[in-house]
């Protein structure tokens, strides 16, 4: 069944999840529509436990939420049939070959086993192990496993690609490359992707869409597409002497300034605007300078000002 | 798909229907228990005690036969219950031994390393899982147990006549019964302690030791305090209580068949409690 765009990919309404009596998730509401969703906030924040609550691993104790539309506490079955799971820890049988793992998973899919074979296979070609996929996954490095995994996860054509920390424990090259299959694989336009992460780079390179936890709460949910769109920059200034004057000239080459005292200045510098002018207009005044930063909204800033903000709000 | 093309594709062919899912991963078993050679071999073996019993059917009806073995048609043993009873206490001895061996090996892999995680994120829910591995040792343990029992029955109506089926199919039903109650409780032990023990070898030392442990604490409690309720914990006495009245056998005192079968009974929801407490998608720290 086709997956209708204007859709929400997740809806969680008043999501609730208890382990016995700790509440993990509070009444989480969100509505998410990127083909590449970011899962970010700290340990413990309930991103885990979030998709386990997706995938019906963990019971709902309040509310509820759908996945492309199907309620997880009614269609689990469905909607594990179009997902496709990369878990966070060590997830491999270690007496059997990569082939046969990936193969034996696409079957449980509903892959016919001709099919899932010939999938097996190109799906190990695809993530780089297909000299290793006859050997026994208990052999295999910690990179190695985690290929695998995301192996196992795309065999059977998910229209949903659930990943939980897909670099964990890989060295930068092997990091680059597992981030250029997500990319690949998001690419494709056939799959959206839920990528549940601590690193703040590895969201910032594969989402557009970013929700953050925080203590079982859902405390920001921000259009990362939207934001590189605007795309603000800020230079933070200090100077000894003639800050007005310095002021006065940045605004009319269309900054938008603040001055906090003390000589401080924050400008948001308007499209167009190369640094190069700014430099220019320094030397032109002649203020002396004692701090000069440049800085973007980049998505650790926003993180952090969630992170820090009482009511979440940005 | 080529090497040099590599690129993601999605895959858009058809589906299996999900009812026979799950005997997906019971292919990979046998595949792999299979390979075994001390399995195949001890499966090998398990067909010796049916095949003898055959034997001892055929040569009962066959006066030239026994005449030229030179021997006396009374020194065979009358195919009866207590027949059907022994020839169930050996091959029940030979499945133990079978569930010892490979139970250990059903669920613990997929523990190990986290694998069930991936199982259970599929559409596959956990009673098919629990059913496509207690499938692998009920299938097996058939091929040692009712089918050849059965088998037996046939060569022995075959032999008499039709006459005597029809007035004995009791005995069928016996057969049947006795060895599907025995293979349900070892294989629900043998995944139990499987899922529960994650070394192969000390779940298949636990397995046995549900056995002899029990009988020997069972009949040190006998002796104790004087009672028959020892041996309500000796496996083996509760299966034999169980099958001696399936075949109408007189075994002497011992322990009541209703209380056999409240204990198997028991032992069951034990093993199925234990299983559904450790086959999950994630382990939940409260």
């Amino acid at each position: 069944m086709p997956f209708d765009s204007a859709q929400p990919v997740i809806e969680l309404s008043r999501l609730t999840v208890r382990f016995g009596t700790r509440p993990i998730l509070k009444g989480l509401d969100a509505r998410l529509y990127g083909t590449s969703i970011g899962l970010l906030g700290p340990n413990g924040a309930g991103k885990s436990t979030l998709i386990h609550t997706l995938l019906g691993m963990c019971p709902v104790a309040e509310g509820t939420a759908k996945v492309m539309g199907h309620d997880i506490r009614k269609e689990q079955r469905r909607i594990r049939s179009f997902v496709g799971y990369m878990p966070e820890g060590d997830a491999y049988i270690a007496d059997m070959s990569a082939v046969a793992m990936v193969r034996m998973m696409g079957e449980l899919s509903g892959l016919p086993p001709e099919a899932a074979l010939e999938r097996a296979h190109e799906v190990l070609f695809y993530v780089g192990l297909g000299e290793a996929r006859y050997r026994r996954l208990g052999t295999f490095s910690q990179g190695m496993r985690q290929l695998a995994k995301l192996a196992q996860a795309v065999v059977h054509g998910p229209r949903l690609l659930i990943l939980d920390e897909p670099t964990n424990g890989l060295d930068p090259a092997a990091r680059t490359r597992m981030i250029r299959l997500i990319q690949q694989i998001r690419s494709s336009g056939k799959v959206h992707i839920l990528l549940c992460s601590h690193l703040l780079a590895d969201v910032e390179q594969i989402c557009q869409e970013v929700v953050i936890l925080k203590d079982g709460w859902l405390i920001a949910d921000v259009d990362l597409d939207a934001q590189r769109r605007c795309d603000r920059r800020f230079l933070d200034v200090e100077v000894w002497d003639g800050a007005d004057q310095f002021a006065g000239a940045m605004a009319g080459l269309g900054c938008t300034c603040s001055s906090s005292g003390q000589g401080r200045i924050s400008m948001i510098l308007p499209e167009g605007l190369h640094l190069q002018q700014v430099y220019q207009t320094i030397v032109d005044l002649d203020v002396p300078i004692r701090r000069l930063s440049y800085r973007t909204d980049s998505l650790e800033q926003i993180f952090l000002r969630a992170m820090e903000s009482a009511d979440g709000g940005l | 798909m080529a090497v040099y093309k590599q690129q993601y594709r999605p895959y858009e062919g058809p589906r299996t229907s999900p009812i026979w899912r799950f005997l997906v991963p019971l292919r990979y078993s046998y595949a792999k228990i299979l390979q075994s050679r001390l399995l195949v071999l001890l499966l090998a073996l398990c067909m010796f005690y049916p095949c003898a019993c055959a034997t001892i059917i055929y040569l009962s009806h066959n006066s030239p036969a026994l005449a030229a073995l030179r021997l006396r048609s009374g020194i065979l043993p009358q195919v009866d219950g207590r027949f059907f009873y022994f020839f169930c206490t050996v091959q029940g001895s030979l499945a133990f031994v079978l569930t010892a061996l490979i139970g250990p090996g059903l669920v613990w892999p997929d523990l190990a390393n986290g694998a069930l995680a991936l199982y259970l994120s599929r559409p596959f829910a956990r009673l098919e899982y629990v059913a496509s591995k207690m499938t692998i040792l009920v299938l097996l343990l058939s091929t040692i147990t009712w089918l050849p029992g059965l088998v037996l029955f046939a060569i022995q109506a075959g032999c008499v006549g039709w006459d005597w089926a029809v007035d004995n199919a009791w005995l069928a039903g016996a057969i049947l019964v006795a060895s599907i109650v025995w293979i349900v409780v070892l294989s629900l032990i043998g995944l139990a302690l499987s899922a529960w023990v994650r070394w192969r070898t000390a779940a298949g030392v636990a397995v046995l030791a549900v056995y002899f442990v029990g009988a020997g604490l069972g009949r040190a409690i006998n002796n104790i305090w004087q009672t028959r309720y020892g041996y309500l914990i000796d496996l083996g006495e509760v299966m034999n209580t169980v099958w001696a009245g399936l075949f109408r056998y007189y075994r002497g005192p011992g322990l009541s068949p209703v209380h056999a079968w409240l204990m198997l009974l028991l032992v069951c929801l034990v093993c199925i409690k234990a299983l559904a407490s450790k086959v999950r998608g994630l382990e939940v720290v409260r």
